[in-house]
């Protein structure tokens, strides 16, 4: 054998490994689903069934903290993508000074442990609602969405700066030239250009909503979202019905992941083509003012 | 409480605006494009305002007021709502003294579980982040240079698809592979491997691996995209110059990807530092982990002024391990999360 097939031979049997690893315990959740077995288990398979998904449908609780994961997904985006989009803007604007201290400020988020952004959110709002004496902010959903908007709010920023960073200025001060308001320029220019990044931050910010456990189980208080229900199932004991919950979890966030990566390629690929065009079409001008000249 | 905290509310917005705008205004004196246009100029009075005013509430007051409230929070004693403020609402450092010693009158004896629980927590969790970067790094370097483009859209599906499974669910799958009559046991009890079953959530074996497990795509998607932008060039000069393939990642290929390796490295621990889900659900009755001893504080001691106290322990270790990431490899803040 050469050196080269064993490096071949290495590398897939390395590669099996890997998404045997990253698969393997999810197939096995998902076989214990359909099992008849009252215990989740694979092997001995006893029969096929999907009463565990039909369990699920009777369970209260669960329906609403399905309910309460979705609006508070829905309250995050539209939070977190303006606060984003905000920050982003502000980023790019700020003297060189103040730019580490307020990157520092806004990025920190994303690089702290979800649970203290769970407790500090909770401490606060507890205070800042004894102080108004109104218990209205000292509210799960709320709390909920500001605790998780803190950090989403910086993976929105994310994106949106590094889609600023290719925004062409000269078309902003041709919009001025034209006579268009700075009011104009940013809902006819900025917001067009950036619509890619508007969908994606979205996209992203509702599915690490939907997904979040750590801050969410501090800052929801005495209400449920989908997570902090199937975590108390999770420890109260192993049934078949969790794995079936998690089958249809699963699906549903993939069929959601799965959209949006097709809806970015095909937006993606728009944007090439409209970027060919008009590579054309300068061409196009150019040799058109060329010709005259030379004639 | 004291009205210290009230103060607060109301003076540090006022400070920040304040302070903002002076550095601007003294920035633009000292630019040598004074006709540079201002902040409203650029953006126009209906933008700035909603750009100030977005900023403003998220770094202030999400951000920077929910923290320094939880550090002075946990410098108070537990009272009773009707004491709060009153004359026995004094600083104390009673609740880290309790974290070090298990008491907040003595300090004879060490905290002996919680410092265990502790440090085993940042050892274990440092040690996971290594091994995944040693897992990712093989799979991260074929994707960026040696894979074709059909070859890496696959794969990036493959991996897109398990990284958005929730983590509870991952530790659940964890549980039916690991547990005692779980899906690993059964098959090795049959094989006759083993005559009784392994113990493996009572000694700890499923909650590494499933932490390992749950944070290896955060990993990986940093490390690829650092290594993606190098010019392969610069390994097809070295192995032209007779480099060897490990003198090739180390001196090449590594030092280049730092910024991603630094930012993989950081997410991994601070997520595993932090983790709560996998040792609620892996964890055996004798497991330490650091986060779930928070979450007690809370839930089980309702004791919020201490568990602030064990929260503000969790958040200095992520920040002093950000800062000696930064320090090791030499890499800025901005660079790290891009």
């Amino acid at each position: 054998m050469s050196a080269r097939t064993v490096q071949r031979l290495m590398m897939g049997f390395y590669f099996v490994l890997f998404f045997g690893f990253l698969f393997g315990p999810l197939v096995v959740m998902a076989v214990t689903a359909v099992n008849t077995s009252q215990y989740p288990q694979v092997l001995p398979f006893e029969g096929f069934t999907l009463d565990w998904f039909t369990v699920l449908l009777d369970d209260r609780n669960l329906v609403e903290g399905i309910r309460n994961s979705v609006l508070i997904g829905i309250f995050v985006v539209l939070l977190s993508v303006p606060l984003g989009l905000a920050g982003a803007m502000v980023m790019t604007q700020v003297y060189a000074r103040a730019r580490s201290l307020y990157y520092l400020v806004v990025v920190s988020p994303v690089l702290t442990p979800g649970v203290i952004i769970g407790i500090s959110t909770v401490i606060f709002w507890r205070d800042v609602a004894d102080r108004i004496g109104s218990e209205s902010v000292y509210n799960g959903l709320f709390l909920a969405t500001l605790g998780q908007s803190t950090f989403i709010s910086a993976y929105c920023m994310l994106i949106f700066l590094s889609r600023l960073q290719r925004f062409d200025q000269s078309q902003r001060e041709a919009a001025l030239d034209l006579g268009a308001t700075h009011t104009q320029v940013f809902f006819h220019i900025l917001l067009p250009f950036l619509k890619p990044a508007i969908f994606s931050a979205a996209v992203i910010a509702f599915l690490s909503s939907f997904e979040n456990y750590n801050t969410t189980t501090f800052a929801i208080l005495a209400d449920k979202t989908l997570t902090t229900v199937l975590a108390g199932r999770v420890r109260q004991g192993t049934t078949p019905a969790i794995s079936a919950l998690a089958v249809l979890i699963i699906v549903i966030t993939l069929a959601g992941a799965v959209l949006y990566e097709v809806l970015r390629r095909i937006e993606q690929r728009r944007e090439e083509s409209r970027a060919r065009a008009a590579a054309v079409a300068e061409r196009a001008e150019i040799t058109g003012e060329m010709t005259p000249a030379a004639a | 409480m004291t009205d210290l905290r009230g103060l607060l509310i109301l003076a540090i917005p006022v400070a920040v605006i304040l302070a903002f705008w002076l550095l601007a205004r003294w920035e633009r004196r000292h630019s040598r494009d004074s006709q540079a246009p201002s902040f409203v100029g650029t953006n126009g009075w209906p933008v700035a305002v909603f750009l100030v005013a977005a900023v403003g509430f998220w770094a202030l007051v999400m951000v920077v007021l929910p923290q320094l409230y939880m550090v002075d929070f946990s410098f108070h004693p537990k009272l009773p709502p009707s004491q709060r403020g009153g004359p026995r609402d004094v600083y104390t450092l009673e609740n880290y003294q309790y974290f070090l010693f298990g008491s907040t009158r003595s300090t004879a004896n060490w905290n002996v579980t919680h410092i265990t629980a502790f440090w085993l927590t940042i050892v274990v969790s440092m040690g996971i982040t290594v091994l995944n970067f040693l897992i990712c790094y093989p799979l991260a370097y074929f994707m960026a240079q040696v894979g074709s483009g059909s070859q890496v859209r696959k794969l990036m599906l493959l991996l897109i698809i398990p990284y958005w499974v929730n983590e509870l669910l991952r530790a659940f799958a964890f549980n039916i592979l690991f547990g005692t009559s779980g899906v690993l046991n059964v098959i090795l009890v049959k094989a006759g491997v083993i005559g009784s079953p392994i113990d493996f959530i009572g000694q700890d074996v499923a909650l590494y691996s499933g932490l390992t497990y749950a944070y290896l795509l955060v990993m990986m998607f940093p490390l690829y995209n650092a290594l993606e932008s190098l010019d392969h060039n610069q390994i097809e000069a070295a192995r032209d110059l007779g480099a060897p393939w490990w003198h090739i990642h180390l001196n090449v290929v590594m030092p280049y990807a730092k910024p991603g390796i630094a930012s993989g490295c950081t997410l991994v621990f601070m997520l595993c530092a932090g983790a709560l889900a996998a040792p609620l659900v892996l964890g055996g009755p004798k497991t330490l982990w650091f986060t779930p001893i928070v979450y007690d504080r809370f839930y089980q001691a309702f004791n919020w002024n201490q568990g602030s106290a064990y929260a503000i322990v969790l958040l200095l270790t992520c920040i002093l391990f950000v800062m000696m990431v930064m320090r090791v490899f030499r890499v800025s803040l901005s660079e790290m999360t891009r």
